[in-house]
Order: C-alpha cells, then structure tokens, then sequence
C-alpha cells in the first residue's frame, strides 16, 4: 500500500485489514444479539436468513472476532498504557468535548478515551467469550448446570450491552473526529491531525524521522 | 404441529402486542396424576411415542428402572422411580410422571427470543410452535422443571404438548387414555382440583397425613397437578421442586435489564446526535498543519546542522 506524499502512516495495512474483521464481527454479532435479546429486533434475524441460521452463526462470529482481536491487542496494547498525560488529558474532557484541543495536555499515539476504548473491549470481549462458550447449546449445552448457563447468559447480555455502549463512543468519535476514518480505513493521517490530537506521538516520529508506527517503505513521510 | 388453535393464545413468546385472542370462552383443562395409583407400568410412556410418533434411540442399560435414563427429544414423558425410607423403617417405592407442567406462567415462554415460538393457549396448554423455534436453548435456562430438550439433529425444543392436537378435538391426553389404573386423570382444572381433594381425603384417612395436591403457586398454578403422598416433600418424587419458581437471574434477565439496556443505548446514540449538534466536528485546522510543517523542518535543519 503505498501512501500519499507527505503524509503520515498512522495504520498499516496489516492492522487495518485485523481492525475491520474485527468491526464487521461486531457489527453482526450486535445485530444478531440483540435479535436474540429483545423481540423489538428479532426482525434482524433475517439478515442472517433466518432465526435458525443466525443462531448457529452467531457464535462462530464471536470465536472469529475473539481470534482477531487477539491480533489487535497485541499490536495496541504497549500504546495503550496509562501514563500522566492520559490523566491531565482525562481532566480536560470539557475541553475536549467542546473542541477547545488547543488547550488540552498534549497527549501520544492514543488519547485517554481511546485507552478507556482499548482496555474496556479488552476487558469485556474475553467476559463475553467465556459465558458464551458456556451458552452455546449446540456443543456445549450439556457441559455445565442448567444454574450456570443462567448466570453466563445474564452476563453475557450485560457485558454484551457495555460492550456497544463502548462501540457507540468508539463510532461517534471516528464521525467526531474528522480525519479518524480516513486513518483506519486508508491509513494516513496529515501532519496536522497528527499535531492537533497526538502531538507527543507527532513529535516523537519527527525525532526519529520515521514515517509511523510501522514502518512502511513506499510511505513518505519527510518530502 | 402448526398452530391449529392460533386463535385462542393468551400468551406468545418474545411478542409484545397481545396475540389473537377472541376465543376466550375456554375452560381450563388440566392433566391430574395421583401418584399413589401410579404402577409405574409405562404405559403412557408409549402411548406418548405412540401417539406422538415418537422412536427415540435404543441406550445402554442404566442400572435403575428409568427406560430412558433421562428425558429427550424424543421423549416427551418419563416414569421415574425413588426408593424412599419413611420414619417407620418402611420402604416406599415413589413413582413419578415426569414431563412438562404446563405452567399458567411459563418460565420457558418467558425466555424464549423467537416470536410464537411458544405459546400459551386460553385451555392453559403451554405448546412449542417447532417451525418458530431457533434451538438457542434459552427455553432449557426459563423452565424451574428441567423439562424442554434441544434435538441434535434439527435444532429445535421438545416437550410434552398435553396432546394439545387430541384436546383440540376433544379427546384426552394419550398418556389418559391408556393408563390401566387411573392414575392418570384429565378435564377442567376445576374439576381435577375437586377429584384430588376426594382422592386426598382417602389417602388421609388411610394414615398419610401429608397427602395434598401439587399445584405450585410459585408458578401461577400447573396444569399438570400430582396428587402426592408426601405432598409436604416434593423433592422425594426424583426431585420434583419443593418450591419451583423462574429463576431470578432469568428474572432479571428478561424484565429488568430488556428495558434499561435499550434505554442506555438509546441515550448513548442520542447523546452522542447531541454533541454533534451543539458542538460540531473536530477538524484539522491551517493552523496545526502550519504548526506540523514547521515543527518538521525544524527537526530537518537540526538534522542536517548535526550531520
């Protein structure tokens, strides 16, 4: 993939491609469990051909998405611990809600939001694979005690809610922020967006000379 | 079966309008087993295969009376047999006909997510509507009775129907018609009630003081009522639940987070519209991209004066 001149690699392909199988099992693991947890969108169920079909596709969505993530964990995960800029960037949510960045703590390659994103998926998505493996009625039905599967599907369901509260934050502020889309769908970002909302880790590839996170040898990054 | 009856339910899984119900001048039917006429003779466990077309797989012999050992898909009603030792030294063979209760409040209607596919009609019969039935297991999690069973081969729930097809057209349950003693009685539920209480009085009187009726409030009443000996210890007939009730979890499950949970993300999407509203896009200005550049080659001067 080669990148616009003069721009800067915020995500390689590699992690784009891990990123949206990530999001599109999500996606319709939302659809089909809240067709299965609320009659309002039972209709959902069709997208997946029928009631049956959505049923014994929805978990293997979830063990696909369960493999991806893992993916995404890796790669993020080091960027993603909490240091003293996170709280100083935390303390100056007004701002950042008002879009006053200008006077907000500068902050590298993720915000506080983006941690509390990271670490509350992170958090939830193995929560969700655990109790789902032990509702999976198909082979797992008979593994554990009817009281059991009542609990795991009473978490499942809350943890699955958080997790699309979390998603719902996670969309807004890729609308939110313009340039954010184009990051992860294409994996460039201007200078500008980088000094405007990730200025340490601006700073820190200008020092280095390097084009991005990862390295890419078609990018450029210095003209 | 389809449903042939779609005009008399009175409740209807994972639907939240009310469901056709204009035939509502229907008795309350129920299904009485008094226990202490039980022979345990199986006759209605094949009356129910024979009626049903029912064959389920020949198992392994289990060590106990229990033909299969347990119930399944194609086993909609089972005897089970106890051996109990009362407070004189006495053993009292309890026999039990195991299978669903058909509840006035149906906890695996109450956790079913497809719609219609279980259903309540005005008679009282809770029926399983197979062609709506998505085999996600959750009918297994709201039952208090362990009762519904998800076939392997086409994913769907089983249970006994009370023959809701012979009750239909005014015929008995099958498991009624051929019980050689008795012991197994059908009709309004009024009228089971009034049998059970002569019937409870002769046990009374012949020494078992704790005869009664098993007609659990806990789940709005049964259809299926036992006439016990014990009727002060349920849990001897194999487990029969003293106090059966749905589950809390399923409880909350399915009345308290439904509507909170939708609220949330209701309000998450909703504030989310809001802010954009009121404050707008986060764009990239001139301004930080002049800022970049020359933050950029300013590094690039350094660099090269160090080289």
């Amino acid at each position: 993939m080669s990148y616009p001149k003069g721009t800067i690699v915020r995500n390689s392909t590699a992690t784009r491609l891990n990123h949206w199988i990530t999001g599109i099992c999500f996606v319709l693991l939302t659809l089909s469990g809240l067709a299965m947890f609320h009659p309002v969108f039972f209709w959902l169920s069709n997208l997946f051909g029928s009631g049956q079909w959505m049923r014994a596709v929805h978990p293997w969505l979830g063990v696909t998405l369960v493999v991806s993530f893992l993916g995404l964990f890796v790669q993020f995960w080091r960027d993603n611990l909490w240091n003293r800029d996170d709280t100083a960037w935390a303390k100056s949510l007004d701002k950042v809600l008002d879009n006053r960045e200008e006077e907000v703590p500068p902050v590298g390659r993720f915000n506080a939001g983006q941690k509390v994103v990271f670490w509350g998926m992170a958090l939830i998505i193995p929560v969700l694979f655990v109790t789902g493996i032990l509702i999976w009625e198909v082979y797992f039905g008979h593994a554990t005690a009817i009281e059991t599967q009542r609990v795991a599907l009473l978490i499942h369901s809350l943890a699955a809610i958080g997790a699309m509260l979390i998603w719902v934050a996670h969309v807004y502020a890729a609308i939110w922020v313009k340039g954010s889309m184009r990051a992860m769908l294409h994996g460039w970002v201007t200078p500008g967006w980088a000094f405007r909302h990730h200025r340490k880790w601006f700073q820190g590839l200008v020092a280095s000379g390097s084009p991005g996170p990862t390295p890419d040898s078609t990018a450029k990054f210095r003209d | 079966m389809a449903d042939l009856q779609s005009q008399d339910y009175i409740r209807r899984s994972a639907s939240n309008l009310t469901p056709p119900s204009v035939r509502h001048h229907e008795l309350e039917v129920a299904k009485l087993i008094d226990v202490s006429r039980c022979i345990g003779c199986k006759a209605c466990q094949s009356a129910c295969m024979e009626w049903n077309n029912l064959r389920p797989d020949m198992e392994e012999f289990q060590g106990a009376y229990e033909n299969p050992h347990d119930l399944n898909p194609g086993t909609w009603t089972l005897m089970r047999f106890a051996e109990y030792e009362d407070e004189q030294g006495n053993l009292e063979w309890l026999i039990r006909k195991d299978g669903c209760m058909h509840c006035e409040d149906p906890g695996c209607l109450k956790a079913c997510p497809a719609p219609g596919a279980i259903v309540q009609y005005a008679n009282g019969i809770v029926d399983f509507i197979s062609e709506n039935c998505i085999g996600c297991g959750y009918c297994v999690k709201g039952c208090p009775f362990n009762i519904p069973r998800i076939s392997a081969e086409d994913h769907k729930s089983y249970k006994c129907t009370l023959c809701s097809d012979r009750v239909g057209v005014g015929l008995e349950p099958a498991c009624v018609k051929t019980c050689p003693t008795g012991a197994i009685m059908f009709g309004s539920k009024d009228d089971m009630k009034d049998w059970a209480g002569e019937r409870i009085a002769e046990l009374k009187e012949r020494g078992f003081q704790n005869a009664g009726l098993y007609d659990p409030p806990e789940v709005g009443g049964t259809h299926v009522m036992y006439v016990l000996h014990h009727a002060d210890k349920p849990s001897l007939y194999s487990g029969l639940p003293d106090k059966p009730h749905i589950s809390a979890l399923v409880g909350a499950w399915k009345g308290f987070l439904k509507p909170v949970a939708l609220a949330g993300l209701a309000f998450a999407a909703i504030g989310a519209f809001v802010h954009s509203i009121v404050s707008g896009p986060n764009e990239t200005t001139e301004a930080d991209e002049a800022h970049a550049r020359a933050e950029m080659e300013k590094a690039k001067r350094d660099g090269s004066a160090k080289s």
